[in-house]
């Protein structure tokens, strides 16, 4: 489904409130690659993922994407941080549609992948923090983009979910698509790359 | 393009409805003025008449004001303004389509109900469709103003202070010709270059506020 995808940074560094985080960071990911990036706390593993979604700019360096349908790298991933962009006063249906037809336009809102056909007409602000969080990853599977950003994608997911979550990541590697997680558990994914970053001194 | 904004005018007018607008705490606050002016200067009624219009307006900026911090924080928050930003929509569309969901769950129901109550303070009946009209299209400006304020505060806690140092001074415009439309010193025609004048107020913001909403947004998310 996506084809001939590479990401592609270059002495890529990142800065936070005047504070250089990382710098000269080199990678090429391919299409199907599933990357778990490593690194203690404050290494910089968030702001890279924000990084790639666009949402911060690199202090140096570049990055690039080849062979996606669009130009703008922001439009072709997805992004799960730790806010789940999940509204209390919305039920769980109005969640995920809203978003597939913000996101995605005609796709439709997929709510088996992560089991919440039950829970489809309950308000988000009863969920447990588990249910939220699959919620959030029920966009990844609704609106199908080939860059999966992904920020401690595992926190409060029970087993199950946790399988479902391997499961679809597993489905998205095997259509050429791309999967960036920052995590420390293990996702146990049958073949992944790590990614070691180091504080910049 | 197009499905995916009109899904987010229609989520923002559920979370409005389902009690995040503020709509009703607004409305109090024009009521509580509506009933306290008279006691606090007197029943003298042709002095009310004469302030009738003036108050309405003052109250209707004040009471849109109190519900500016509500349009953008929570998104913020939450992180739906991390998202909206990585899709083919420019973010300047979402700023301007989240400013006419609060126009229309806030601003709009606000103007169209204070005329009316206007009359409780002695407001001449003749200058009742004028006032309408007036608010109607001044409200849009009061909406867009808003909303500047809202995203240049939206990352503080406790911004709402802020928001009304920054944003009244750019309400002043609006306060003077939306008085003046509705003044009528030399008959009915008179309101009309107020009128005219409102509405390229409104225009002029139609055009800056989203730009400058996207703008400030940004850099709360860097």
């Amino acid at each position: 489904m996506f084809k001939g995808l590479v990401l592609e940074a270059r002495s890529l560094a990142c800065e936070r409130g005047g504070r250089l985080i990382f710098k000269d960071l080199d990678f090429a990911i391919k299409g199907g690659e599933g990357v778990e990036l490593r690194g203690p706390n404050g290494a910089g593993k968030s702001s890279l993922l924000r990084l790639l979604a666009g949402l911060n700019k690199p202090a140096a360096g570049t990055l690039t994407l080849t062979g996606a349908s669009h130009e703008d790298r922001a439009s072709e991933a997805h992004y799960i941080g730790h806010h789940e962009a999940v509204k209390p006063a919305l039920s769980v249906r109005e969640n995920l549609e809203f978003w597939t037809s913000f996101l995605g336009g005609e796709s439709s809102a997929n709510f088996t992948a992560f089991r919440l056909e039950k829970l489809t007409e309950d308000e988000a602000r009863y969920l447990s923090e588990g249910q939220r969080r699959r919620l959030a990853l029920s966009r990844l599977v609704s609106v199908p983009r080939p860059i999966w950003l992904l920020d401690e994608p595992t926190v409060g997911l029970d087993q199950a979910a946790l399988a479902d979550l391997r499961r679809e990541t597993e489905a998205h590697l095997a259509q050429g698509g791309i999967v960036i997680a920052a995590t420390h558990a293990d996702l146990g994914l049958k073949s992944i790359r790590t990614l070691e970053i180091k504080r910049a001194a | 393009m197009g499905v995916a904004l009109k899904a987010l005018l229609w989520r923002d007018i559920a979370l409005a409805r389902k009690g995040g607008g503020g709509l009703g705490a607004a409305l109090s606050f024009i009521l509580a003025v509506v009933v306290l002016v008279p006691l606090s200067i007197g029943p003298d009624l042709n002095l009310l008449a004469r302030l009738a219009a003036g108050l309405m307006w003052l109250s209707l900026l004040l009471a849109v004001l109190l519900t500016a911090d509500r349009i953008f924080q929570q998104d913020l928050e939450d992180g739906t303004l991390d998202v909206m930003t990585m899709s083919a929509v420019p973010f300047e569309l979402v700023a301007l389509v989240k400013t006419i969901a609060h126009w229309l769950t806030v601003s709009l129901p606000l103007a169209l109900i204070a005329p009316p109550l206007g009359l409780m303070l002695n407001l001449d009946v003749a200058a009742l469709p004028v006032l309408w009209l007036a608010m109607v299209t001044g409200s849009f400006a009061l909406s867009l103003l808003a909303a500047l304020g809202g995203a240049i505060t939206a990352g503080l806690r406790r911004g709402g202070l802020l928001i009304s140092i920054l944003i009244l001074p750019l309400y002043i415009p609006v306060l003077i010709f939306g008085v003046s439309a509705t003044s009528m010193m030399m008959g009915p025609q008179s309101a009309v270059p107020s009128l005219l004048i409102l509405l390229a107020i409104t225009l002029v913001c139609l055009v800056i506020s989203p730009l400058a909403c996207a703008a400030a947004l940004r850099a709360y998310l860097r």
